[in-house]
């Protein structure tokens, strides 16, 4: 675990840049991790974001394909707003544990 | 009379009814089990079947045998669970139930894929997370003349979220034992950032890929599959080439949680974490596949809830608030090829750790860490199964929460992206 300034905040970060503690996360954390990872955040990304941080307070599992069925875009368009990684960049903007498996 | 009523006589379903009969009253509550299918099938063992590893007749069982006597068997499609009434409809048969536990488990989707099932299903793409699918596969790996394998995983949450890397490590020993290894191209496609995703596994366990000759490409997400071209394709028109697709296709709970509205997009139902009921019904409680707790889908986690699981319907029944006690711990070896094995421990917080088990610095087995003694563990693991495991017999030293004795947390990870 190591401490990283994002946006003039300290936030604890894990080895690969994911925030560990999601209450520490706000717009301005999501808007500079998106810019090291070359994305402009616009309203739609906002709303993935919300929808993915909501999903995991309620403690659900993400998967591409829910984000698909939330109304708020379908596959292609995620892969649109976060290429190459639209799970796990949207993950990391979120400020939300990296999608993973059990090992 | 009350009645409690278990869907689902596979690994869950089954451990339940020997649990829960011998501790409710025979005068006061009747238990039936309910399940469409005659055989009990053991799936890890479908991870072998293909390479001729295990037979037919090691990874199947009349499911009967395995339910108590003074449980009602009753071998019928389960049509709808209507909760608000307390009733599961069967085919010609109505149930009522005072407490319900759901083990419907869960299964492939391949429809869910466009173009997976084409005319090379069966041909030239397989499964292996059903009986029928590693048959077929055994079949076309003995007349295999070699080529470009893929070994792919559609997305997760699967069952066993570790059997397609096995299934690469396997199929890496055995093309060499085949003295065919030359001809053969392994690649694992995987819609995560890596084969191993959690820090202390990319730091333990990188280097099996590399020894092994098997590539790997990460984050695809697959959207169809060209049956003409014979390629997989992603939702970025990423393409990878194939002759032999074996691929894990979504995961899903079973249609009748769906078709009841107690399910979520994959039909898997929402669960309390920590105590198995289920999220919109006092009454109902779910364990093992059939659950979205973000637990591994597999019998070793089945095996913990179950214990947790029993509790809990005794204190509900008696009117008793509920322990919040199931961690997701899990428990599982994890064969390398080579006849050797791994065995990983975790739980939903804590990363699989180093250390031994299931003593505290003596073993005999290593976590984490590949041995010839994790392999015959694995395959020790089926006659527990079968004898131990499914009757709820408690598997000696093995606790249902996660033990931090003898340990070690503090692997250093490397950068993973």
């Amino acid at each position: 675990m190591a401490v990283k300034t994002i946006a003039g905040v300290e936030v604890k970060v894990t080895e690969d840049g994911y925030l560990e503690d999601m209450t520490q996360w706000n717009k301005e954390i999501a808007k500079e991790i998106a810019k090291e990872l070359n994305i402009d955040l616009t309203d739609k990304h906002f709303e993935v974001i919300n929808y993915l941080r909501d999903r995991t307070i309620a403690k659900e599992a993400l998967t591409i394909r829910s984000v698909g069925k939330s109304g708020i875009v379908d596959i292609k368009q995620l892969y649109e707003l976060f290429p190459k990684g639209p799970l796990k960049f949207s993950s990391k903007i979120a400020g939300i544990p990296k999608p993973t498996s059990c090992i | 009379m009350k009645n409690l009523v278990i869907l689902g006589a596979g690994t869950s379903g089954t451990m339940m009814a020997n649990h829960l009969r011998p501790k409710l009253y025979l005068n006061k509550w009747n238990i039936t089990i309910v399940d469409q299918f005659k055989t009990h099938y053991y799936q890890p063992g479908f991870l072998f079947l293909p390479f001729d590893i295990y037979n037919e007749d090691q990874v199947k069982k009349v499911g009967k045998k395995f339910i108590p006597k003074d449980v009602k068997y009753i071998q019928k499609k389960i049509e709808k669970i209507i909760p608000e009434e307390n009733k599961v409809e069967l085919e010609g048969e109505t149930l009522k139930y005072d407490v319900l536990i759901i083990a419907t488990g869960c299964k492939i989707a391949p429809e869910e894929t466009n173009g997976l099932l084409g005319p090379l299903w069966k041909k030239d793409i397989f499964d292996f997370y059903t009986y029928e699918g590693s048959l077929a596969l055994r079949e076309k790996l003995r007349g295999w003349q070699g080529g470009k394998l893929l070994v792919h995983i559609t997305e997760m949450p699967i069952k066993c979220p570790v059997a397609p890397l096995e299934f690469s490590f396997l199929a890496d020993t055995y093309f060499r034992e085949k003295g065919m290894r030359d001809k053969v191209d392994i690649t694992y496609v995987t819609p995560l950032s890596g084969a191993f995703t959690k820090p202390t596994c990319t730091t333990a366990l990188n280097y099996l890929l590399q020894e092994k000759g098997i590539k790997i490409e990460t984050d695809f997400a697959i959207e169809h599959v060209d049956n003409d071209t014979k390629e997989i394709i992603d939702y970025e028109g990423r393409k990878i080439p194939f002759d032999l697709l074996v691929t894990i296709p979504t995961n899903m709970g079973d249609e009748v949680i769906g078709k009841s509205g107690l399910g979520d997009d994959l039909n898997f139902i929402p669960t309390d974490v920590n105590t198995l009921q289920s999220k919109a019904h006092e009454n109902i409680f779910v364990i093992g596949d059939a659950t979205n707790v973000p637990a591994s889908k597999a019998g070793s986690v089945a095996h913990f809830e179950a214990e947790t699981l029993t509790d809990n319907i005794l204190l509900y029944i008696d009117g008793f608030p509920l322990k919040k006690e199931f961690d997701g711990h899990a428990n599982c070896f994890i064969e390398t090829g080579n006849n050797k094995a791994l065995l990983i421990d975790f739980n939903y917080v804590t990363e699989p750790v180093h250390g031994k088990f299931p003593f505290a610095k003596v073993g005999p087995l290593s976590l984490l860490k590949e041995s010839v003694l994790n392999h015959w563990g694995k395959l020790a693991f089926r006659w527990i199964y079968w004898n131990m495991l499914l009757k709820g017999i408690a598997i000696p030293f093995v606790s249902r929460n996660m033990s931090f004795k003898g340990k070690v947390f503090d692997i250093k990870p490397e950068k993973n992206n």
